[in-house]
């Protein structure tokens, strides 16, 4: 640098610089004209799809799920609207803190936080996840005035499904729980991700699940403009959504509750159905569940209380219980031998008491024995002795032949999911059954008990409902199920539900006259007299006392062991005797005898059907509502 | 007859500090600003309608002052920048984490801002009383002048207006001619420690990689430049929403207040740092080449000035001015459309902000004072 230089030489390098500089401006300049045109020109077609997708939101409209209705318009299931704060944890920055914020403004307690942390591990990180449900008018009207301090958070109006009947129908109807990992990988399988955008909630047993296709509807969808904060601008284009189809039963709200009502809190199950159709009337597993627990997300002290419980309320017993028959078996029995010439009606033994096979005495109820029984007799008094003979003559082979059409040892087919197919023994099933080969093989004794509904034997509720029914409708068989009609949401027009028979059993009609004409008075003179006593109507009819065997495992309980240990009690009954309209099953846990408990339960719900008459002191909430119409199912 | 002011004596009077080239381009921004405004942010409209109308006024207080009388005050000026930027380190407010405001009486203000016009002043200053015998102590005693103040700002912290700062006094040095055998090795260096970053980005912006120099988050925009979608949701955002509607906008813009990205909120700070991305959507590439014609119309108009300046002191001041609003028009665009890292530099004379349009329009107000002090000397 030099020390000393003249003003013209400062001035003539000042200009020289001044260039520099002007000519690197042009150039940076020049770069940023490059960019605009490699943004603006180059790559346009790509940022303006970008800000398209950054300005169209296409937003589901998941679609009102359709009703369910009892056969004279009862409401079963319905929806709500209910407000829920939600929060969209992508687009808050601590989610505690907003969280704790919230609580000021409205209540937020343990149960709601627990819930929300359960939501968002299953929920998409974009997704919008509740934190309360069910606001009341003011607190959304605070949070609504604070809204603009909580981004990300807003208040939804969403439907909610309410069962108004509560555990009346919480094995029927099933519930609806929010869409977990498996439904997602369910609803990705059947081709529906689509259209269950938007939608958070699923039916999860009972009708809710079966029927679900139906119900969910068709999900529409809204095009709108949004701003940076999602939030919806204007709507650009709206394609509707379909409601979901609306479900009317063959149950009756009525019959339903007269039936429960007669468990009287007992563990058991009810099948009633129209032999006719197939349509069942009333489905009762006692003890039952408040479906509305479950919309919600269920509290954990709910859960464990259902869980839990040694009564197992979750559990369906009518449709996945299989139990014994006991001697509910032995006019399915009767049939077999005279369909199979094996009996004439008049054909008698003599009873002392026992039957002995293979060295092994079997025991009749009745010590020192019936005396004479003919195959009425061995009906209406429940002779075992009769039956094991019968069984020992037919052989297991036979009987299983015979049994198989009438359903036993395989599902009916309702229409709700979880059935059980239970066991109808045999040879061929044993061999199945058992690994070791010393059990695999079938001995004569073990058909013997199966003679007399014992043994291997296990049929659920449904299933013993189902056979009877076949038996009474003279051979035709109905698959039992309880949605009626279904209803088009658009056209309110109804499609039945065919009931087309699933079989026709070639049996003779004087070999049903004998059996049904014994049942008939099974309810007048024998086991099932006095239950039925004074009825005006008549009533063919079974009881049934099945074995309790399988809780010898279980744990003892002091005070809870004598009553656990009782033999189940069986009771199946059709009515009128001429012409039936219903037939049914029932069971009662650890009952006892089936004239004790499970008739009388009969007794009340035909009483009801048939009459319109309602078991002394009126239920609390029972309407004024007559008898349902018998048929036309 | 001295007491009758003739009216056009008077608007002649009013006019005569006015270079009319440098006014003619300052209007076409500032209407521009108005417009983008309208679109950005109307309710903001009354507010710089009055910035602009005191930015103005003050761009003709100072064109009025002479130049060598400008360079008179850049001692003081100095001193109180530097003695207020001492007084936000000791008692500053603080905002959004960085301590930069200072409360005086009614108002507070931001003296590293005061500092954007004192620092070349002072500098082509000093430079103007060693005129004919500067040498390398000359250069040494103006960086250390030029350290000082950088240094407050840096640790506000605030690193864009330190670099502002810090740009603007190595103007006045460059153009006091400070060896290109000096200059050239740093350009180089400079050239080839971005490449680095480009380059190795991925390795550099590993978490846990201590960067010494700089702090966290300054390591984190410069991260995000280098790959906006490291952050979508955070800084991220911005530059990809920015690119966005500059590119979208295209050849001829989606049109005045049509733009999407405006009108829905996604340009983040749209009516101040990011107002030129409103701009490129709305009226595309030919709005964005119009913009950059202006600004190198007005920085050629800036360096004739330098260039005919009539004393060291204004001329160095001068170049430096022009080349200051250069830097904010390519610093801000660079950054709006993902060439350089977000630095809070506003776009010269069209961001919304009283502050930043006044400097500028002093700076102008300068420019047209050196102008015409070179004009009278002339005459």
């Amino acid at each position: 640098m030099t020390e000393f230089r003249s003003p013209d030489q400062e001035v003539g390098q000042l200009r020289q610089r001044v260039v520099v500089a002007g000519v690197f401006m042009f150039l940076c300049l020049c770069v940023l004209a490059g960019r605009f045109f490699y943004l603006q020109v180059m790559r346009f077609d790509y940022y303006h799809t970008r800000a398209e997708d950054n300005r169209i939101a296409v937003v589901p409209v998941p679609p009102n799920r359709g009703t369910i209705v009892d056969r004279k318009g009862e409401v079963l299931a319905r929806n709500f609207a209910a407000y829920t704060l939600e929060i969209n944890p992508s687009r808050v920055e601590d989610v505690d803190a907003t969280i704790d914020a919230l609580g000021q403004i409205v209540q937020i307690d343990d149960y709601d936080r627990r819930r929300f942390r359960k939501f968002r591990e299953t929920s998409k990180y974009f997704e919008s996840v509740p934190i309360r449900t069910r606001l009341t008018d003011v607190e959304v009207a605070r949070f609504v005035a604070r809204r603009y301090r909580f981004p990300g958070v807003d208040v939804r109006a969403r439907l909610f499904r309410e069962y108004p009947h509560g555990d009346l129908f919480g094995h029927v109807i099933g519930y609806m729980g929010r869409i977990n990992t498996r439904d997602e990988a369910r609803i990705e399988e059947a081709g529906e991700t689509a259209n269950y955008r938007g939608t958070d909630h699923i039916g999860k047993r009972g009708l809710e699940q079966s029927y679900e296709s139906l119900l969910h509807g068709h999900t529409g969808s809204e095009q709108v403009e949004v701003d940076v904060g999602g939030r919806a601008v204007r709507v650009l284009d709206r394609r509707t959504a379909l409601p979901g189809h609306s479900l009317i039963l063959t149950v009756d709200v009525d019959l339903q509750r007269v039936a429960t009502q007669a468990f009287a809190g007992r563990r058991g199950a009810l099948v009633a159905m129209n032999p006719k159709t197939g349509g069942v009337l009333a489905l009762v597993s006692s003890p039952s569940f408040d479906p509305n627990l479950f919309v919600d997300g269920i509290s954990v002290a709910d859960w464990r209380a259902l869980n839990d419980s040694p009564d197992h309320p979750l559990l369906n017993r009518a449709i996945y219980s299989a139990y014994p028959p006991g001697s509910t078996f032995k006019p399915f029995m009767g049939l077999a031998g005279l369909e199979l010439g094996k009996r004439t009606p008049e054909q008698s033994i003599v009873d002392p008491g026992y039957f002995v096979f293979g060295g092994h005495r079997f025991l009749d109820d009745k010590p020192g024995g019936h005396g004479v029984v003919d195959m009425h007799k061995s009906i209406v008094e429940s002779c075992n002795t009769y039956y094991y003979m019968l069984a020992n003559d037919l052989g297991i082979e036979a009987i299983a032949d015979f049994m198989a059409p009438f359903g036993f040892g395989q599902p009916t087919g309702i229409d709700i999911p979880g059935e059980a197919s239970g066991v109808l023994p045999s040879p061929a099933w044993k061999k199945a059954r058992f690994r070791k080969p010393g059990q695999q093989r079938w001995y004569g004794g073990e058909t013997i008990s199966v003679g007399i509904g014992q043994g291997y034997n296990a049929y659920t509720p449904i299933q013993l409902a189902t056979a009877l029914s076949t038996l009474v409708n003279n051979g035709v068989m109905f698959r039992p199920h309880l949605v009626q009609y279904i209803v088009d949401p658009v056209t309110g027009a109804r499609t039945q539900v065919a009931p087309d028979p699933v079989r026709r059993l070639p049996l003779k009609a004087e070999n049903l006259a004998v059996i049904r004409a014994a049942m008939v008075d099974v309810t007048r003179t024998g086991t099932g007299a006095r239950a039925f006593a004074g009825a005006p109507y008549a009533v063919g009819g079974k009881t049934g006392t099945a074995q309790v065997y399988s809780l010898r495992g279980s744990r003892y309980k002091e005070g809870d062991v004598a009553e656990r240990l009782r033999d189940h009690s069986w009771f199946i009954a059709y009515a009128p005797a001429e012409d039936p309209k219903i037939a049914m099953a029932v069971l009662v846990e650890n009952g006892g005898f089936g004239s004790r408990s499970a008739a009388p339960i009969a007794r009340q719900v035909l009483d009801y059907y048939l009459l319109g008459k309602r078991p002394e002191g009126p239920p609390p909430g029972a309407e004024d509502a007559g008898p349902g119409p018998a048929g036309g199912d | 007859m001295e007491w009758r002011i003739h009216p056009v004596a008077l608007i002649r009077g009013f006019l005569r500090p006015i270079d009319p080239p440098l006014f003619l381009l300052l209007s076409v921004l500032l209407a521009a600003s108005m417009m983008l405004m309208q679109s950005a942010s109307p309710e903001r409209m009354q507010a710089q309608l009055l910035n602009t109308g005191v930015a103005l006024a003050m761009m003709w207080i100072t064109a009025r002052i002479p130049a060598s009388r400008l360079l008179s005050m850049a001692l003081p000026l100095y001193l109180v920048g530097v003695l207020l930027l001492i007084g936000v380190a000791l008692f500053g407010e603080v905002s959004k984490g960085a301590q930069r405001w200072l409360h005086i009486g009614v108002t507070r203000i931001q003296p590293s801002e005061l500092m954007k016009i004192a620092m070349p002043l002072m500098l082509a200053w000093y430079f103007q009383q060693r005129e004919g015998a500067i040498g390398l102590r000359d250069f040494i005693v103006a960086a250390v002048l030029l350290a000082v103040p950088v240094g407050l700002i840096v640790t506000q912290p605030d690193l864009g207006t330190s670099l502002l700062v810090a740009a603007a006094g190595f103007y006045v040095i460059y153009f006091a001619g400070l060896s290109w055998r000096l200059l050239v090795p740093v350009f180089v260096l400079g050239v080839i420690g971005i490449g680095a970053i480009v380059i190795f980005g991925d390795t550099l912006c590993q978490p846990g990689m201590d960067w010494q120099i700089l702090r966290e988050y300054q390591k984190q925009r410069v991260c995000t430049l280098l790959d906006p979608t490291s952050d979508p949701l955070g800084r991220g955002f911005h530059i990809i929403q920015s690119t966005i509607a500059i590119g979208s906008g295209g050849l001829f813009g989606k049109g005045w207040l049509n733009g999407t990205q405006t009108h829905l909120s996604f340009i983040p700070e749209r009516h101040t740092d990011f107002i030129f991305a409103v701009l490129a959507e709305e009226f595309g590439l030919v709005g964005a080449l119009v913009l950059l014609v202006v600004l190198m119309l007005m920085i050629l108009r800036g360096l004739v000035i330098a260039a005919q300046a009539s004393t060291l002191g204004t001329r160095l001041l001068a170049g430096a001015i022009t080349m200051i609003f250069f830097t904010y028009a390519f610093v801000n665009m660079g950054m709006v459309s993902g060439i350089l890292p977000v630095v809070g530099v506003p776009l010269p004379f069209i961001s919304y902000g009283g502050t930043a349009l006044v400097t500028l329009c002093v700076g102008v107000g300068m420019l047209m004072s050196i102008h015409r002090e070179r004009q009278q000397s002339q005459t």
